[in-house]
């Protein structure tokens, strides 16, 4: 969906952005880094337009998912999502568990987290979660840290970093708003490309900023 | 094979205290005539001045007790296991069992060889061995024997929903209602016997109106004695004293009393029985036990648990491999029965019946009260798989262990399900597989400390987590279950660090925002508890971290401070 928009950033010129809605299939977030939560904010700004739903988010983390990328914290997550969290040990029960989930109309969206290339991870289990989240039209986030893009059948597939943030209008020592360079490297239906991303109360917002521009916010 | 189905609806065990639930009032197979035991009841009185039998809401002596004596449990189990290491006697070898006694070794248990050299439980094993020399001596093991009759017990509920242990080689069944179903009372206790006789196990039973009659029958009476209440004080009159469960003292006075029989006891006037042991304990009051064994003194079967009201089961002709063919049809009978009773479940438990006296259980729960065969055959999807079958099953048994009511209620006008249900099997699906403990919901909680401001709960709790107040300041969306320690340099000893080293990357701080001062809660904190100063710090890297200094210099609650990654922001 393109929505163009004349939004001004500060510090920078008119650029177009785009709004991008969260489609009902299922989505790899590959994060460059282990050592931020950049994937993690990227998938709650495209979580956010389900705070008012009744039903809830289902989060299934591994073992090492938990340890390495800590739990969910309620007071951090777009306000008024409601959160269903288990905790399996094994890859292959995250997988389980997300495939129960699409099949039941209980839950509005499916987020898992995956450390590493489990085998159990392989076309086919991606394929099986792609089909029914398309079947059930329930979006479907599949987190991956430390992991290599092998061969998937997602119909998106992100790459995810941080970028520095935007400065905070009250006081220029500080972060402000983050922002994330998204790059969708592989895409069905729409033209891959390499975005800056951000959250705004609109949901997640790309736009074509480039790395010049964003350090020029920084600066000012 | 065949397979016969049927729903137990048990009758409720006491007798007039409680009133009876509206489901349980069935009428039971083994009832008989109440008039017909009033008047049995006192026929066994010979004073006037006695009482007749109490007339309750249920007559005393409407229920049928099985007892079981085992024989030789210990010797049985001491011979299986010999077997297996090839080093069984032959039958002709006298063995004891030992243990340890004030002064050496006392004999626990003999076989049948020893038996008939002379040799007794309760002597000394020196004085046995100078009695027979050839005598073959092994350690008993009463504990294990103990968690063999217990295995035993609940492996006999296959008969009846009450079994109980009675003393230590013992149990006691409370078949009222049950016999029916196994062709009548007699049947039924050549069943008993034919399959203990099949684990090896030599049993003596009787059935009776009360445990006591039951008791006595089994190890003073004829072999398989069935009772029925009108013949009770006729069946047990010729039995000695010591059937009446007393300990050897008193068996000993009312010998030398010439009380030598049940019937000489029960000819002698209450009065004068009361009047001399109106202050003992059960164990020395024979008035007391003949009270219990004519009905007089109620003696319930109390077994562990209460029975399920809801069960059905699958008796199988063979004994198979795999219950799991067998569990639809049982779901379907146990959700037409719940259906019926307008109930619905909350746990359910598959119990598997070995044919070689082991008992396996695999219980699934449910969120909410549920009665759909489908979902409930769902829970047990490959549990069921993880359960040793041995030699095979011969009995499944499908039981709702926690019930509550459910009506039919439509949720919604356009008739399609609403979605409190739709995740509620969800979950109940997701804690069959991996637990309880694994499926979990937040909730808020009143505290300023930022890992106690949400609390886990069970999802299976029901509780429905409310909207969270929103903080002062940003938090991480993922917060570190224990918080990383990290080596700072830092300009000043009370701003944020300049530079950092956390999972042995170097980080040099660009912008921090902060500090944000969070102080113990001294409610709940241990003495001593330093406060923190959270700092939101961006990285030269990009990456923004949630850092805190536990204490600061010169708080006199320990030396220099140290600095923590809480969690990562976005």
């Amino acid at each position: 969906m393109q929505n163009p928009s004349d939004t001004v950033f500060p510090g920078a010129d008119r650029i177009t952005e785009t709004v991008y809605p969260l489609d009902a299939t299922l989505s790899e977030l590959f994060a460059t880094s282990t050592l931020d939560a950049a994937v993690t904010g990227f998938a709650c700004a495209q979580l956010a337009g389900f705070a008012g739903d009744d039903r809830p988010v289902l989060w299934v983390q591994d073992r090492l998912s938990r340890r390495e990328a800590g739990r969910p914290c309620l007071a951090g997550l777009p306000h008024g999502l409601k959160l269903l969290h288990v905790m399996a040990n094994r890859p292959v029960d995250v997988l389980w568990a997300m495939e129960e989930a699409l099949y039941s109309a209980g839950v509005c969206a499916v987020l898992g987290e995956i450390w590493g290339d489990p085998p159990a991870l392989d076309f086919t289990a991606t394929k099986r979660l792609a089909l029914r989240a398309e079947a059930k039209a329930v979006p479907a986030l599949l987190i991956r840290r430390a992991a290599t893009p092998n061969l998937s059948a997602a119909r998106q597939r992100w790459r995810i970093g941080a970028l520095p943030a935007l400065s905070d209008p009250y006081d220029n020592r500080a972060p402000g708003a983050p922002l994330w360079q998204a790059d969708l490297f592989r895409a069905r239906g729409r033209a891959p490309g390499a975005w800056v991303a951000r959250q705004d109360a609109r949901g997640l917002v790309l736009s074509h900023t480039t790395q010049h521009d964003v350090a020029r916010q920084a600066i000012a | 094979m065949t397979q016969q189905m049927r729903l137990t609806c048990p009758a409720p065990q006491t007798d007039a205290d409680t009133p009876l639930p509206r489901h349980a009032m069935r009428p039971t197979g083994g009832a008989v005539d109440t008039g017909q035991i009033a008047m049995t009841g006192t026929g066994v009185t010979t004073t006037g001045d006695a009482e007749p039998a109490p007339r309750m809401g249920r007559d005393a002596l409407s229920r049928r007790i099985v007892s079981i004596q085992f024989e030789d449990l210990a010797i049985a189990r001491w011979l299986r296991w010999a077997t297996q290491r090839h080093d069984a006697p032959p039958d002709d070898l006298p063995v004891i069992l030992a243990v340890d006694g004030a002064h050496g070794p006392v004999v626990y248990a003999v076989n049948r060889a020893a038996r008939c050299a002379g040799l007794q439980p309760g002597a000394r094993v020196v004085d046995m061995r100078a009695l027979c020399p050839q005598v073959r001596v092994a350690w008993a093991d009463p504990d294990g024997d103990r968690l063999a009759l217990e295995r035993l017990m609940l492996w006999a509920r296959r008969w009846c929903p009450w079994t109980a242990l009675d003393g230590c080689d013992g149990l006691v069944l409370d078949t009222t209602g049950s016999d029916h179903l196994w062709g009548g009372e007699a049947a039924l206790l050549r069943d008993m016997e034919g399959q203990f006789s099949l684990l090896g196990l030599s049993t003596r039973l009787a059935m009776a109106p009360t445990h006591g009659a039951a008791w006595a029958l089994a190890r003073f009476g004829p072999v398989r004695a069935v009772v029925p209440p009108d013949r009770l004080a006729q069946a047990t009159a010729p039995l000695p004293a010591r059937a009446l469960r007393l300990d050897g003292d008193t068996v000993l006075l009312l010998q030398r009393l010439g009380l030598k029989t049940i019937g000489d006891l029960a000819a002698v006037p209450r009065v004068s029985l009361a009047r001399r042991f109106a202050q003992t304990a059960l164990a020395h009051n024979p008035l007391a036990r003949l009270d219990q064994l004519q009905g007089r003194l109620p003696e319930p079967v109390s077994a562990e648990r209460e029975p399920p009201r809801f069960a059905v089961q699958a008796r199988l002709a063979e004994p198979v491999q795999d219950p799991v063919p067998h569990l639809p049809a049982l779901c379907a009978e146990l959700c037409a029965a719940l259906e019926a009773a307008d109930c619905g479940l909350r746990r359910l438990t598959v119990t598997v019946y070995r044919a070689d006296g082991e008992v396996s259980a695999v219980t699934a729960a449910t969120a909410r009260p549920s009665r759909d065969p489908a979902h409930l055959l769902r829970l047990f999807d490959d549990r069921l798989d993880r359960i040793d079958p041995g030699f095979g099953f011969d009995l499944i048994t499908l039981t709702a262990d926690a019930t509550e009511d459910l009506a039919r209620v439509q949720t919604r006008l356009d008739g399609r399900a609403d979605d409190g249900a739709q995740l509620a099997r969800l979950i109940d699906r997701l804690v069959a597989r991996l637990g309880h403990a694994a499926v979990q919901v937040p909730v808020p909680l009143p505290s300023h400390i930022p890992e106690r401001a949400a609390g886990w709960l069970p999802a299976m709790s029901g509780r429905d987590a409310n909207a969270m107040t929103r903080p002062a300041h940003p938090r991480p969306p993922c917060l570190f279950d224990h918080p990383e320690e990290i080596r700072v340099l830092y300009a000043v000893p009370e701003g944020p660090p300049a530079q950092f080293v956390w999972r042995r990357q170097t980080h040099r701080v660009t912008r921090f925002a902060g500090p944000e001062r969070i102080a113990p809660e001294w409610w709940n904190d241990r003495p001593g508890t330093r406060l923190r100063d959270y700092y939101r710090v961006e990285a030269q890297s990009g990456h923004r971290l949630w850092i805190y200094r536990d204490g600061v210099l010169g708080d006199d609650r320990g030396d220099v401070p140290r600095w923590f990654v809480h969690g990562c922001f976005a």
